[in-house]
């Protein structure tokens, strides 16, 4: 019985597992799955390519640079740092109807929002509406984490320093005079990051809050005070804010500023002449940057982007050129083995 | 008497550095100052590490690896040196490599330590003053009088002073040192008195060496106040540790070496670090991905330094550098930004490959020992995997080194048939017969002549009397065993029938197993030989009756002579020698007329590779052994050339003998030898035999394992050959290797190698000992390297090599020469002895059958089978698997790091080069642990691309793989450019995406993270995606595992997103993975990317050449037709198989 026992006991499992004889399924790549395969997947792809490449087609996009390089720009005057609250406009016209929902972004080019020292120069307990951290804002901010005075700066860091601070208002010129087309600012930014990621101090008024600190050097008005038209538009949770202080991937970017929803323009803008009223404040030709205004509508691919149609049809022809290939040199085998 | 002298007069002049010991501590004389000499004490430690060092220790020697080296200077910048990523990113992998791998560490220390407690605590008996004091044994201290019993080992090395036995001699058996498992008689030393206790003496001998078998030494012992006697002690009376004490009740012995001072600490070999081609190849991967580390941390640096002096980019007013920075030197600056890069590509050197490559080698090595069909139902064990770095190794192997006895053969001499005046007796057991010829009424089965009664009783009273067979006497401990007998005590119970219930519980004790098989062979005739006593030899005849023979002489065998010889007297009163030996050696001395007949037998049964014996006899008369006995005796006393006389004596007896019959003896080949050798040629692995045996037996075992076939031209480079032509044997030898070459290198028609073209000439070579060192170490300088290469190549072009008469260095020797030669090839080396430990030390890959001989040759292997047979599996099947699996974890490996860092690298030009990160840190971490890992290493275990079935059947397969086919630098390149592409795939894909960051019909815009999140799912999605591409066995494990990381993967990103993290300083990764999924676009584009970057992959494997050198076969399926696949059409182009073929296969 002992014996027995030890036999068993050193006897290896026989297991499917212990002898690798698993039930396997062994997938096999043959010119009997390829080439349909291929074939199908080049018609899909050709199949949205087109519907992609239509979508984008049918993209309106108004794009316009107002940096004022040129001499004969409106907006060239206000280059020269020393003018201040510079106000230009930029007249243009639109032939038909500028189908709405409009998106009206700011762009920014030769701008690097995604430098790494840029992105990390920011307090997220700051943002997150930690009042100890308004006394002594994180070291990551530097140098802009106190002023001159040491007063510590609420929101530190360079990258809340350096938002975007050009305004825009837009008229269209209807029999010689200028209506205002309404802006809405809301929505524009991600909703979480209103709603989760930042969060303003929960204290009542929210200026108190701000106490002993002070806004960053370029802002015009304290954080508290962003969007004197609408309380709760305020704080950390200002729309503009939470759009700027989403870094851009690349350093040619665009942000959205408004959308053109309400009023006369729900149906999008009409054709006509409109001005663009710019308040120039941001300075960008020290570092050869551009700046530009797009009005644009969105597919439900978004914005306008040919890439990703021509992208799809590019690689469903080559699919589709791929299994004919294939189906012309499998015949010849064939031929040939059949001989 | 005198040799002993002679050594011990040559000892004194060499006995430069002595060590005197006094037996039992005592001072030998009153008049010598005592001054107790310092010795190590008997502690054997093969322990690594203490608790206390453990630590420290372990860490410095893991640290001298040199990848685990790189990742700790990179985790020191990124704490020193203000980097991109945190040091935990690189801290925490490298922190589970290093604990993992010290635990692992540990643990195989704590198994030393556990042995070496065993050893040291072992409890044994000490006299000490008279009395007899148990004692651990690392207590024993050099001088001790220690106390053995039968069957336990010696605790040190000790001289024999006291036996239980009468005649002063007691047998040992040293298994475990040189794996010699036959008994050897050591002698005490004599003149001692029986009570040890009186014993005062001293021993003067060498200090520790680590030669097993000389010992020089000499003992004055001092009687009661008289003058000491010298005497000259040597290897005989000295007892090694680890031997183990047989047959003899007790013995006490001095100590003279303890503990690490034994022969045996001193043998112990620390067994060499072998490293396996692969991972060589991996180190030269690294070098070469370490220079794409540094050139790009190079390129972005400069890159860096020229983009910033153009005006405007190197401090834009809204990223003002901090006053610190500002005051940093340029240079440090430049060092600093050098490092950061360095850190931030660090990844492309995977850290996790190590743990990878580690874990699967470990568990994969659990395939070996847990494969039933490596289990022995005889020895009830499995395979033994003693180092699982080699796996891979084991499908590269090029050259097979086998021994012969024991590896080939069984090293179970069976006595197979004799022959009697010319007639032929075979005995055969009914169950071994094959040739249907065997006659079952009775124990003898004849043929139908035979030989005269008497004759035949003659032959078999000889085979009885002739020899120096001990019978063991059944101990109490053996009945105990219930009669299992060890080593070569076979018990006679195994020829159960024949025999006397009360003689099954005898066994015999020989020094050759021959002679036992030739005296169990005469058990089943009817003759048993009883045993020897006070020189009267017993016989148990056909009719049971004892007779008696008293041995008078016994004529040694000796290796010149190639005979033996007795003369015993009969109760008769008959005078009779009974010789025998090879038969070169009997037929010169015996009646011409009588060698005919039975040189037939002796021819034909050598040809069927049996050991083959002569016996012969003839009456002495009185006058013949007076004179014989005189010249004995008078040889014997003889001071000077004592053995050249004894010779002469000799063969003036043993002469005009008469022929009775041969034997013929067979060490029967292991269980299917011949079909592995067969397959393993197959496989293209060329099979050298390596034996100490002699030509003619050797070269029987080859043909009989097919190694030889009846149409291979043997090339024979032997001292035989060397002699034939009348020249000095050094001409000869240049010109047969001259012509040998000819033959077999240069006939050849170029760019074919023999032995993969069947149905040309084969070539068969064969050498001895003598010749190889010959060509080894020829006279000439010049002509030595010349030989060496002559010989490299002929034998390279042989598909099978015999080199017999080798001694064990000499088989290391060849093993080194081949390891070394052009090419540097893969050996795997095989055997079961201690004379095999050398090559099996030496071949890349040593494998030790768990044979008769000891468990030396198991001990010092890589791996351990039970049978050869097993060897098979273990290369074609086993070894062919992990090199795949591991050749293609490495590729791997190197693939998906460069694809995950190369996107990476790509954006610091979008980036200013400010060494911003493209993904979070949570992916640059957990993309190597979590997201790729466990997919891999379920392939790395699991894969199959050809099943084992055809993988056994189809040896070839094995040649597909060879020289490290699939980690050269071909495969590497085109894995590094399939690397490259993807990363660009990925990188530019998602940049052209982004050209409108408005990917949502809310029109928001993606920022910065958005788009590394956006490359790293389609980085995971692709490489694993590619690995399920490249998986040919989906096992269920394999389903889970590779769903399960993505699917983990999309688990983790929603959670890691969906939650503010109270730890972390920013919640940049907030919300981005869900965001990023409301987007059609980005579905889309990553849907896009992953089918690009697959579509080469898909299209290379439709197109694959067949001549590729890795054909993906697939498994025949038994289709309801019940097709076979022919072999030609697995390996037929893709394409050219028919839809047909595919309604054939189930799935």
């Amino acid at each position: 019985m002992v014996k027995q026992k030890q036999e068993t006991a050193n006897q290896p499992d026989n297991t499917a597992f212990t002898q690798q004889r698993l039930p396997a399924w062994q997938p096999i790549i043959s010119a009997g799955i390829v080439i349909p395969g291929f074939l199908i997947i080049g018609l899909a792809f050709i199949g949205i390519g087109v519907a992609l490449f239509v979508t984008s087609q049918s993209i309106q996009v108004l794009e316009m640079d107002y940096t004022g390089v040129d001499k004969t720009s409106p907006c060239n005057r206000c280059t020269d740092p020393n003018v201040k609250s510079c106000l230009c406009q930029m007249d243009f016209s639109i032939d038909t109807l500028f189908k709405g929902p409009v998106f009206f972004y700011y762009g920014l080019s030769n701008y690097y929002q995604n430098f790494r020292k840029y992105g990390v120069s920011i307090d997220y307990n700051q943002l997150f509406g930690d009042l100890s951290y308004f006394t002594s804002p994180s070291e990551k901010c530097s140098p802009y984490q106190y002023d001159n005075n040491n007063n510590p700066i609420v929101p530190c860091g360079a990258m809340a320093n350096s938002m975007f601070s050009d305004t825009f208002k837009l008229f269209q010129i209807v029999n010689g005079t200028n209506k205002e087309v309404p802006l809405d600012g809301k929505g524009i930014a991600w909703w979480t990051d209103s709603n989760i990621k930042y969060r303003n101090p929960s204290v009542t008024p929210l200026q108190m809050a701000f106490n002993n600190t002070v806004k960053p050097l370029l802002w015009a008005n304290p954080a508290y005070q962003l969007d004197p038209a609408d309380a709760n538009n305020n704080g950390f949770i200002n729309q503009d804010f939470l759009v700027w202080m989403r870094r851009a991937a690349l350093p040619n970017f665009r942000k959205l500023y408004r959308r053109i929803t309400s009023g006369d323009y729900t149906q999008g803008l009409p054709a006509g002449n409109y001005t663009l009223q710019i308040a120039y404040n941001y300075p960008v030709l020290s570092f050869g940057g551009r700046k530009t205004v797009v009005f644009s509508n969105v597919s439900w691919m978004g914005g306008k982007n040919d890439f990703l149609g021509i992208a799809y049809l590019v690689i469903g022809s080559m699919c589709i050129i791929m299994s004919i290939v294939m189906l012309i040199v499998y015949a010849k085998f064939r031929f040939s083995e059949e001989e | 008497m005198l040799r002993r002298l002679n050594r011990l007069l040559g000892g004194d002049e060499r006995r430069v550095d002595s060590r005197t010991i006094y037996v039992g501590r005592q001072p030998g004389s009153t008049n010598e100052a005592f001054i107790p000499p310092k010795f190590c004490d008997n502690r054997i430690v093969s322990s690594k590490y203490t608790v206390w060092n453990f630590l420290p220790k372990n860490l410095f020697e893991q640290f001298r690896r040199i990848a685990n080296f790189y990742f700790l200077i990179i985790f020191l910048v990124q704490v020193i040196v203000d980097t991109p990523t945190s040091p935990v990113t690189s801290g925490l992998p490298l922190f589970f490599v290093i604990t993992v791998t010290a635990i692992k560490q540990g643990y195989e220390d704590w198994l030393r330590h556990k042995a070496d407690y065993e050893v040291n605590k072992y409890r044994v008996t000490v006299l000490e003053d008279g009395r007899r004091i148990s004692k651990e044994s690392e207590k024993i201290k050099v001088g001790d009088v220690v106390e053995v019993v039968e069957d336990e080992t010696f605790p040190c090395d000790l001289i024999l002073l006291q036996s239980s036995r009468d005649d002063g001699t007691c047998f040992v058996t040293t298994a475990s040192l040189d794996g010699e498992s036959n008994h050897k008689t050591h002698y005490t030393v004599p003149d001692i008195e029986k009570d040890l206790e009186m014993l005062c003496a001293t021993i003067e001998c060498e200090q520790p060496q680590p030669d097993l078998y000389k010992f020089v030494g000499r003992m004055q012992i001092y009687r009661n106040n008289q003058e000491s006697v010298v005497r000259s002690l040597g290897p005989e009376n000295l007892l090694l540790k680890g031997a183990t004490l047989k047959n003899t009740k007790k013995i006490c012995g001095v100590a003279v070496y303890t503990g690490m001072e034994t022969k045996m600490a001193l043998n112990y070999q620390g067994k060499s670090q072998k490293r396996s081609a692969v991972e060589k190849s991996i180190n030269a991967f690294l070098l070469v991905y370490l220079c794409i580390l540094l050139s790009k941390a190079l390129v972005c640096t400069t890159l860096k330094y020229v983009w910033q002096s153009k005006p405007g980019q190197d401090e834009p007013w809204y990223n003002e550098k901090t006053p610190r920075e500002k005051e940093t030197n340029l240079y440090l600056k430049m060092f600093t930004d050098f490092l950061s890069f360095m850190v931030l590509f660090n990844f492309i050197i995977p850290v996790s490959m190590y743990v990878t490559v580690e874990m699967q080698k470990f568990l994969g090595s659990l395939f070996i020992t847990w494969d039933k069909d490596f289990f022995d139902p005889e020895i009830k064990e499995g395979a033994l995997v003693n180092t699982s770095d080699l796996n891979e190794e084991l499908g590269q192997v090029e050259y097979v080194f086998t021994d012969k006895t024991g590896t080939l053969t069984q090293n179970n001499m069976e006595f197979i048939e004799c022959c009697i005046d010319g007639f032929q007796y075979t005995y055969r057991d009914t169950a071994s017969e094959l040739d249907g010829f065997c006659v079952t009424d009775g124990p003898v089965s004849k043929l139908p002549q035979k030989a005269s009664t008497e004759r035949e009783e003659l032959f078999l009273r000889a085979l009885c009397l002739c020899h120096t067979v001990q019978v063991k006497e059944p101990t109490e401990q053996d009945q105990g065993q219930g009669g299992g007998l060890l080593d070569q005590v076979d018990g006679l119970g195994v020829d159960g029938e024949v025999l006397q219930p009360p003689q099954e519980e005898k066994g015999f004790i020989a020094s050759s197993p021959d002679e036992i098989a030739l005296v169990k062979g005469a058990v089943r005739y009817g003759f048993t030989f009883l045993g020897l006593e006070n020189k009267v030899m017993k016989i148990l005849n056909r009719n049971k009756d004892v007779e008696m023979y008293e041995l008078l002489h016994v004529l040694n065998f000796d290796p010149v002579r190639r005979r033996m010889s007795v003369i015993v007297r009969s109760r008769s009163g008959d005078t009779l020698l009974f010789c025998k030996g090879a038969d070169a050696s009997i037929f010169p001395r015996v009646r011409q007329e009588e060698v005919e007949r039975i040189r037939m037998h002796v021819d034909r049964n050598a040809k069927e590779g049996y050991r083959t014996l002569c016996v012969a006899y003839k009456y002495l008369s009185a006058e013949e052994y007076a004179q014989a006995d005189a010249g004995l005796r008078e040889a014997r006393l003889a001071l000077q050339d004592r053995e050249e006389k004894l010779m002469a004596v000799y063969n003036q007896v043993e002469t005009g003998m008469s022929l009775i019959g041969a034997t013929a003896v067979e060490d029967r080949l292991q269980e299917e030898a011949a079909e592995t050798m067969e397959s393993l040629q197959g496989a293209g692995i060329k099979i050298w035999v390596l034996t100490g045996d002699k030509m003619e037996t050797a070269k029987s075992t080859c043909y009989a394992c097919r190694l030889f076939q009846r149409n291979t031209e043997l090339l024979e480079l032997t001292v035989r050959t060397l002699e034939d032509g009348r020249m000095r044997r050094e001409a000869r030898l240049h010109e047969l290797l001259i012509e040998y070459h000819k033959k077999a290198v240069q006939d050849v028609p170029p760019g074919v190698t023999r032995s993969w073209c069947s149905d040309s000439q084969d070539y068969g070579f064969i050498i001895d000992g003598a010749s190889l060192s010959m060509v080894l170490n020829c006279s000439h300088e010049s002509n030595s390297s010349l030989y060496k290469n002559l010989f490299l190549q002929i034998c390279q072009n042989c598909t099978a090599v015999l080199c017999c008469r080798m001694a064990p260095l000499q088989k290391a020797q060849i093993v080194k020469m081949v390891k070394n030669s052009k090419g540097s090839p893969i050996t795997l080396s095989i055997g079961d002895g201690a004379n095999d430990v050398s090559m099996i030390l030496e071949a890349h890959v040593g494998i030790g059958i768990k044979g008769k001989e000891g468990r030396q040759a198991v001990r010092n292997s890589d791996y351990a089978i039970p049978k050869l047979k097993h060897l098979k599996k273990l290369l074609l099947a086993h070894g062919h698997l992990y090199y795949v699996r591991i050749a293609h974890l490495v590729q791997y490996f190197f693939y998906k790091n460069l694809c995950f860092i190369l996107p990476q690298f790509l954006y610091q030009f979008f980036c200013g080069y400010s060494q911003q990160p493209l993904y979070d840190a949570a992916y640059l971490t957990m993309y190597n642990i979590c997201f790729t890992s466990m997919p891999i290493l379920a392939y790395s275990l699991l894969e199959q691309h050809i099943c084992i079935d055809v993988l056994l059947e189809n040896a070839t397969l094995y040649r597909a793989i060879a020289k490290n086919a699939m980690l050269r630098w071909g495969p590497f390149i085109k894995w590094t450019l399939q690397g490259v592409f993807h990363g660009l795939v990925f990188f530019f894909g998602v940049r052209y995406l982004f050209s409108n960051p408005a990917l949502q019909n809310n029109g928001q815009v993606f920022g910065n993270w958005s788009y590394g999140t956006i490359v790293f799912t389609v980085l995971v999605f692709t490489v694993t995606l590619k690995l399920a591409l490249d998986t040919r066995h989906w096992t269920w494990l394999n389903h889970f595992v590779i769903w399960g990381s993505l699917a983990f993967y999309v688990v983790f990103s929603f959670f890691w997103g969906g939650i503010i993290w109270p730890f972390l300083s920013q919640q940049r990764l907030c919300s981005v993975f869900a965001k990023m999924l409301s987007s059609l676009s980005v579905w889309l584009v990553i849907i896009l990317l992953i089918l690009l970057s697959l579509l080469p992959e898909i299209l290379l494997v439709v197109f694959r050449n067949p001549f590729a050198p890795r054909p993906r076969q697939r498994k025949p399926v038994q289709s309801s037709v019940g097709v076979l696949q022919s072999p030609r059409s697995s390996s037929r182009h893709l394409l050219m198989r028919t839809f047909s073929d595919e309604s054939n296969t189930v799935f």
